[in-house]
């Protein structure tokens, strides 16, 4: 019984994960969710800002990682558009421009915002480095127009707008190390206040920086994005998402548990 | 055309995911179909993000611009366009990245990789210092100022203790130039099941990161691609 535990198919435990997702995902059941101080940190600082404020998004992930920055960006664009903040979205990775556009017109679309007013999509310039540094001098040297191809100079919201020192907050939506590189350089050079929406791959590197006021608040991959649609009080694929990840979650707990147990237990019958 | 792209897509998800039954044909044509697609974008997107709005446009303008300062007709507009000519020392430098094609000029790709490290080095060193070492030993120390003026609670006074535990023995099993032996090296053992413990959570965040990707394609293989069948029976 314990060999053929200890040398089961791992065929059938792709076969559980993928039934404990599927179910979840056919028959949606809601669970009780704890906001986290992070969470709250980040809800609390956008809530503060006054109306006519701006931020910066960063739409720092690709289209494999797309699943937890997506409901994040959405739940914080909304938290926006009704609070009247202004949002510039960008990218520094090459493959998410077009991801991003479609994203923030899709929200503005069911927020009523208006392009150029309420929010703009400057789009991907190349060099990671070069691209913060130079935003913080000045904005409209880096992007000379938006992803539209619509002048800086010719946009509204844009106006007022030089360097950091008229944004309010960059929200980094991330799958990779670049929070860390907008920290090292906007935050530290620029003194820009810096928030991070990160996939759950990274968020053990996120909580120094948290820690040490680095980062002014942080949405944990899928919980991070489930908390903030329940202070907003709109429930959408964060909150689907993170029901459907704590079956698998249970699942995976049981097996390792399982697998400590029989892996102990041979070990003690072999000595 | 969008219910197309749904099958597209739901197609190569299924292709991929054959894998974990074992390697088949559809899933490596999923994967090269990918890699080539992936390749083809980074490098479309790079010329029309990046070369043409930051070199050839600023370029081509400051070359008419000049046309018309010879040509004797200038204007305000046209003498600030000339200031892009000024594109072309950095452009020039760039290109010196293809003598490496040239093995006579190779050499002359030593002058654009100083440029890119000593800029690099320059822009990094400062504010990494300042990033991750001063302001995380200020983050780690700041905590015991509000210990003294009795503002932190109890459980937030312990956490402060514990983090400063965890640093000093996470710090002194990195020290080599220290015999391992006696106090230190109960220290640096305290400091290795601190290690672990941080490898263990980001282990365990990389697996919920990996099933949040898998509920993400079971969501959309439920919800668009079933959904749509209705749009084509």
């Amino acid at each position: 019984m314990l060999e053929k535990f200890m040398n089961m198919d791992r065929r059938i435990i792709f076969m559980l994960v993928a039934l404990v997702v599927i179910i979840p995902t056919l028959i949606p059941v809601r669970l009780p969710i704890t906001v986290s101080e992070p969470t709250q940190k980040l809800y609390d600082y956008i809530e503060a800002l006054p109306s006519g404020s701006t931020i910066i998004m960063a739409f720092d992930y690709g289209p494999s990682s797309l699943a937890e920055p997506e409901p994040m960006a959405k739940a914080v664009m909304q938290h926006c558009f009704s609070k009247g903040v202004k949002v510039i979205g960008m990218t520094l990775y090459p493959n998410t421009p077009t991801l991003a556009d479609k994203l923030m017109q899709r929200i503005a679309a069911e927020n009523n915002a208006v392009y150029g007013e309420d929010y703009v999509f400057l789009g991907y310039r190349p060099g990671a480095l070069q691209v913060i540094l130079g935003m913080g001098t000045d904005i409209s040297s880096v992007f000379e127009t938006d992803y539209e191809k619509t002048a800086i100079a010719e946009i509204p919201m844009m106006e007022n707008i030089t360097n950091y020192d008229q944004i309010d907050l960059l929200l980094d939506l991330a799958s990779g190390s670049t929070t860390e590189t907008w920290i090292i350089y906007a935050n530290t050079r620029y003194g820009l206040k810096i928030a991070a929406g990160v996939t759950a791959v990274i968020i053990a590197q996120m909580y120094p920086y948290l820690q040490s006021g680095q980062l002014v608040g942080m949405m944990p991959g899928y919980l991070g994005a489930a908390e903030y649609e329940k202070l907003l009080n709109a429930p959408g694929d964060g909150t689907v998402g993170l029901n459907t990840a704590s079956f698998a979650h249970l699942l995976i707990i049981g097996l390792v548990i399982l697998g400590n147990i029989a892996f102990f237990i041979h070990q003690r019958r072999e000595a | 055309m969008e219910v197309f792209g749904i099958w597209v897509a739901a197609f190569l998800t299924l292709c991929i995911y054959s894998f974990l039954y074992r390697d088949n044909p559809f899933y490596r044509f999923a994967e090269h179909l990918f890699v080539g697609i992936s390749v083809g974008y980074l490098i479309v997107i790079g010329i029309h993000q990046g070369v043409i709005p930051l070199t050839w446009e600023p370029l081509s303008k400051a070359m008419s611009a000049l046309w018309t300062e010879i040509i004797g007709e200038t204007t305000p507009e046209t003498r600030q366009a000339l200031w892009g000519l000024f594109k072309i020392i950095p452009i020039a430098i760039g290109l010196l990245f293809f003598a490496r094609l040239s093995p006579r000029h190779t050499w002359l790709i030593r002058i654009p990789i100083a440029i890119l490290i000593g800029f690099g080095a320059g822009a990094a060193i400062p504010n990494m210092l300042q990033a991750n070492i001063f302001k995380q030993t200020h983050g780690t120390i700041a905590p015991f100022a509000d210990i003294n003026a009795g503002t932190l609670s109890t459980w937030d006074t312990f956490g402060a203790v514990l983090m400063v535990v965890g640093v000093m023995c996470t710090l002194t099993y990195f020290f080599f130039s220290v015999e391992h032996r006696g106090p230190i090296n109960w220290l640096s053992k305290v400091g290795i099941a601190f290690l672990m413990i941080g490898f263990g959570a980001a282990f365990g965040n990389t697996v919920m990161g990996r099933v949040a990707l898998m509920i993400h394609r079971v969501g959309f293989l439920i919800n668009e691609w079933l959904g749509s069948f209705g749009a084509l029976f």
